[in-house]
């Protein structure tokens, strides 16, 4: 016992099957399960479940003096039978052998025990979560447990490395929405991960889960994860949602990735869809869906800055400014003429070295790159390989640009081989 | 119409692996031993059986697949979380230890199936031993499964090979379907491991992993079935045909014991070159196949049954229990085959034992959890689907019991 908190620490299984006191020391009934109201306190287990010879009791967190691994003693022994309580998450019912979502990790883990804290408050103790824990330790403990006194059980475990996340950061998984309120589970944690890390976890998880987590997180967070989502699941995810949350949701993604999407989907379930979105993103999504998959009109995407070939450095800045949103991943801009005809590319990091007189043209690349929306997946990532290229704008016959396709994309047609 | 159709069919060959993989690893090095002894020692009679095993095929893999399609959880996953850690432990170790036996015979498989060919085991095992390893851990899960998908097609040597030997077709097709039944303790032994190597623990949880893990779900269930139901004709038509070609080639020219899958093979040689070199080459496919998938199956199960972080697109040190007892299974399993005067037989006897011993649990596990309507929702069995499945559990379990103790008085024997 080198942890001189060890002693203010109780674990769930040692809580199991502990014998509850009355105020005269007769045995009341043994700890049958516990429960947290997330309403009322977050951390704090609320209620004790006693069974008692056939019936359950229940025992308030102010009833009890003290915890302990001899027993727990109640200073008000007035105690309600048990009747079933939606607003409990229950330890052994609802957290136990159960998947959850360790936030910090980012990673789906399952619970095998979970470590309290014991803590005074108004004279009496009371036990806070303090982790969920995993892996061996939390294992061997659940396999002795009621085999061998707890105070062994302490000593033994000692070799083996604990595993343990810290229960702040421990995520709930509940499909239904009611319990989801009356629980108070929040997607505050998932709406805070990167959304690549979301994405890896969503596909960890079981379609009654995913479809849970995206109904209820930010559409904008749900349309970042879920473009990194596997294709055949993120199909699944949109047919098992809302058609007016899917739109919301697909709306909300880069155009070139919701045509992918829809792509996957039956057709009747991608019109519906299409149908709810707002006008504008449609009419591009609706368009590249037209282009065979693996086209370059099936890769490309809509977004990016395209100026008269007249333009100069300051109008560039004042275009750019206009579409913030692009920022992230622009770094090329490209030039057009009257008949919006292709005519140059310039790459963003040119605009830093001129002044804002300089007209665009000059900064312009020397020999223009382009593709036509026809050209197949293979020639594209040939000439990505073959020029270095960052963006290759599509044309279309008449050598309009119609959309750009850019390295990442390239990135996840190689990875998909 | 047409475009409706078109999708179907894309739903199918995007759900076609888990069931056509896992019928056919069913036809391992035990499996094809167990049919070329029935064929070599009682001819065309045991054929009757075929029948009423892919029957009893279908209904336990379709169970898994549903399962799987509609909770999106592994078996091992269920039972975790309806029956708790301790039970979860117990069954996982057990497990291990079933597989265990299956490793180590598939292992003997590839050195006996090579051996035909001239190669030491000395050679061939840890060459093959490594290349299992290498192939799970740094492939991907779909070129993983296109690889597999290839070495089923390879089974049908087996049914060329069975036409080669030229056997007695009408005699084939008659006993098939006509029963026969007889109190001859060899007979009722051979009846029993028939059954026995047909249905395995390992089988219902790694369907029931690969249909997840292909994430195929509720929706696209009904093409699933298909496939997992056409797996499971598919093997007892690969087990026909072997039963049929050490009828035809041993059986019709003097009945007799064979010593293992390698022995039929060579008594498949007076019918040609061929025929012997498709047979051995379709042991080496089975084993080598089996030897992949079984390891696999085993950790992944017991990683995911008990939390441990599982999946080969983890680093090492991200799942180091998944990697170590995966490396652990193959490297020992393989080793033992390496023991000069190790006695194989008793181990694959005690192996059978164990097996036995452990499938009634996970059967009844299984009906249970179809049965839980917070799982399963609207697709738990039928009132006449569970009549169906007890039925064939009690019969799994009276067969096995008596494999068990058919065993378990040949272990005391030798």
């Amino acid at each position: 016992m080198a942890d001189p908190r060890a002693d203010q620490r109780l674990f769930f299984t040692e809580l199991l099957g502990l014998k509850v006191f009355d105020l005269k020391g007769r045995t009341l009934g043994v700890v049958k399960d516990a429960a947290i109201v997330p309403l009322l306190d977050p951390v704090r287990v609320d209620r004790y479940l006693i069974g008692s010879g056939g019936a359950w009791l229940t025992v308030r967190h102010d009833q009890i003096r003290s915890v302990s691994l001899d027993g727990i003693r109640l200073r008000d022994e007035i105690l309600t039978p048990y009747h079933s309580d939606e607003y409990m998450l229950r330890v052994v019912r609802d957290l136990l052998d159960q998947q959850i979502i360790d936030a910090q990790g980012r990673k789906v883990v399952r619970v095998t025990d979970v470590t309290f804290e014991i803590h005074q408050e108004n004279g009496g103790e009371v036990l806070w979560v303090l982790d969920v824990d995993i892996g061996l330790r939390a294992i061997f403990r659940r396999l002795v447990q009621g085999v061998l006194p707890p105070r062994w059980i302490r000593r033994l475990q000692g070799g083996i490395p604990p595993h343990s996340i810290r229960w702040e950061f421990c995520n709930i998984l509940e499909p239904d929405p009611q319990r989801r309120l009356r629980l108070n589970i929040s997607n505050r944690l998932l709406e805070d991960m990167h959304p690549a890390d979301l994405a890896d976890i969503v596909e960890d998880l079981t379609p009654e889960h995913r479809e849970a987590i995206f109904e209820n997180i930010d559409s904008e967070v749900a349309a970042d994860a879920l473009s990194e989502v596997d294709p055949d699941i993120q199909a699944s995810i949109l047919e098992s949602l809302e058609t007016e949350k899917a739109a919301e949701i697909v709306e909300e993604m880069a155009p070139d990735e919701a045509a992918d999407v829809l792509g996957e989907l039956e057709q009747e379930t991608s019109d519906e869809i299409l149908e709810e979105m707002e006008h504008q993103p449609k009419q591009e999504v609706r368009e590249l869906l037209e282009f065979e998959e693996d086209s370059a009109g099936g890769m490309m995407n809509t977004e990016y800055v395209a100026l008269p070939e007249t333009a100069t450095v300051a109008d560039a800045i004042v275009a750019l400014k206009s579409n913030e949103e692009l920022m992230e991943t622009l770094n090329t801009l490209f030039l057009v003429d009257a008949g919006e005809r292709l005519t140059g590319a310039v790459p963003l990091a040119r605009l830093f070295l001129h002044d804002g007189a300089t007209p665009l043209r000059s900064l312009a690349v020397d020999t223009l790159i382009d593709a036509p929306v026809t050209e197949h997946r293979d020639r594209i990532t040939e000439l990505f390989d073959k020029y270095n290229l960052l963006a290759l704008p599509v044309v279309d016959e008449e050598r309009k640009l119609t959309g750009v396709i850019t390295a990442d994309d390239i990135i996840s047609v190689l990875r998909e081989k | 119409m047409w475009k409706r159709f078109r999708y179907q069919i894309a739903v199918f060959f995007a759900v076609l692996g888990p069931g056509l993989i896992t019928a056919n690893v069913d036809n391992d090095a035990g499996g094809i031993f167990t049919y070329s002894q029935a064929g070599a020692k009682w001819g065309y009679l045991p054929l009757w059986t075929l029948i009423p095993i892919t029957l009893l095929l279908v209904v336990t893999q379709e169970m898994c697949s549903r399962m799987g399609a509609v909770t999106g959880k592994g078996l091992s996953d269920l039972i975790r979380e309806e029956f708790g850690l301790r039970t979860t432990f117990f069954l996982m170790t057990a497990l291990v230890l079933v597989n265990y036996g299956n490793i180590v015979s598939e292992f003997a498989g590839i050195a006996s199936s090579l051996e035909l060919f001239g190669i030491s085991r000395y050679l061939s095992v840890p060459l093959c031993a490594v290349a299992v390893w290498y192939l799970v851990v740094k492939g991907t899960y779909r070129s993983v499964e296109k690889i597999f998908l290839v070495s089923c097609s390879i089974y049908v040597t087996y049914i060329i090979s069975g036409i080669l030997v030229k056997p007695d077709w009408k005699q084939a097709v008659v006993y098939s379907v006509k029963p026969v039944l007889m109190l001859e303790p060899s007979y009722i032994a051979m009846l029993v491991a028939m059954v026995g190597t047909s249905i395995a623990p390992w089988m219902q949880f790694y369907l029931q992993a690969a249909v997840v893990e292909k994430g195929i779900t509720a929706k696209e269930y009904v093409q699933s079935r298909v496939e997992v139901i056409l797996g499971c004709i598919l093997t007892d038509v690969v087990a026909f045909f072997i039963i049929v070609a050490c009828a035809g080639a041993i059986w019709a020219h003097g009945p007799r014991d064979i010593k293992d899958a390698a022995d039929a093979a060579v008594g498949l040689k007076p019918f040609g070159q061929y025929a012997f070199f498709l047979f051995s080459a379709g042991l080496f496919n089975a084993s080598f196949f089996a030897a992949c998938i079984l390891p696999l199956s085993t950790v992944y199960t017991v990683c995911e049954g008990l939390g441990f972080e599982s999946g080969v697109d983890k680093r090492f040190h991200e799942a180091p229990v998944f990697y170590w007892l995966y490396t652990f299974l193959i490297a020992v399993g393989a080793a033992v085959i390496l023991i000069p005067g190790f006695d194989l037989v008793k181990m694959i006897l005690l192996s059978q034992v164990i097996n036995g011993v452990v499938l009634p649990f996970i059967l009844i596990f299984m009906i249970l959890l179809i049965n839980r309507q917070k799982l399963m929702h609207e697709w738990t069995n039928s009132r006449f689907y569970n009549f169906v499945a007890w039925t064939s559990v009690a019969l799994m379990i009276g067969l096995t019991m008596a494999l068990v103790a058919l065993s378990i008085q040949d272990m005391l024997r030798t």
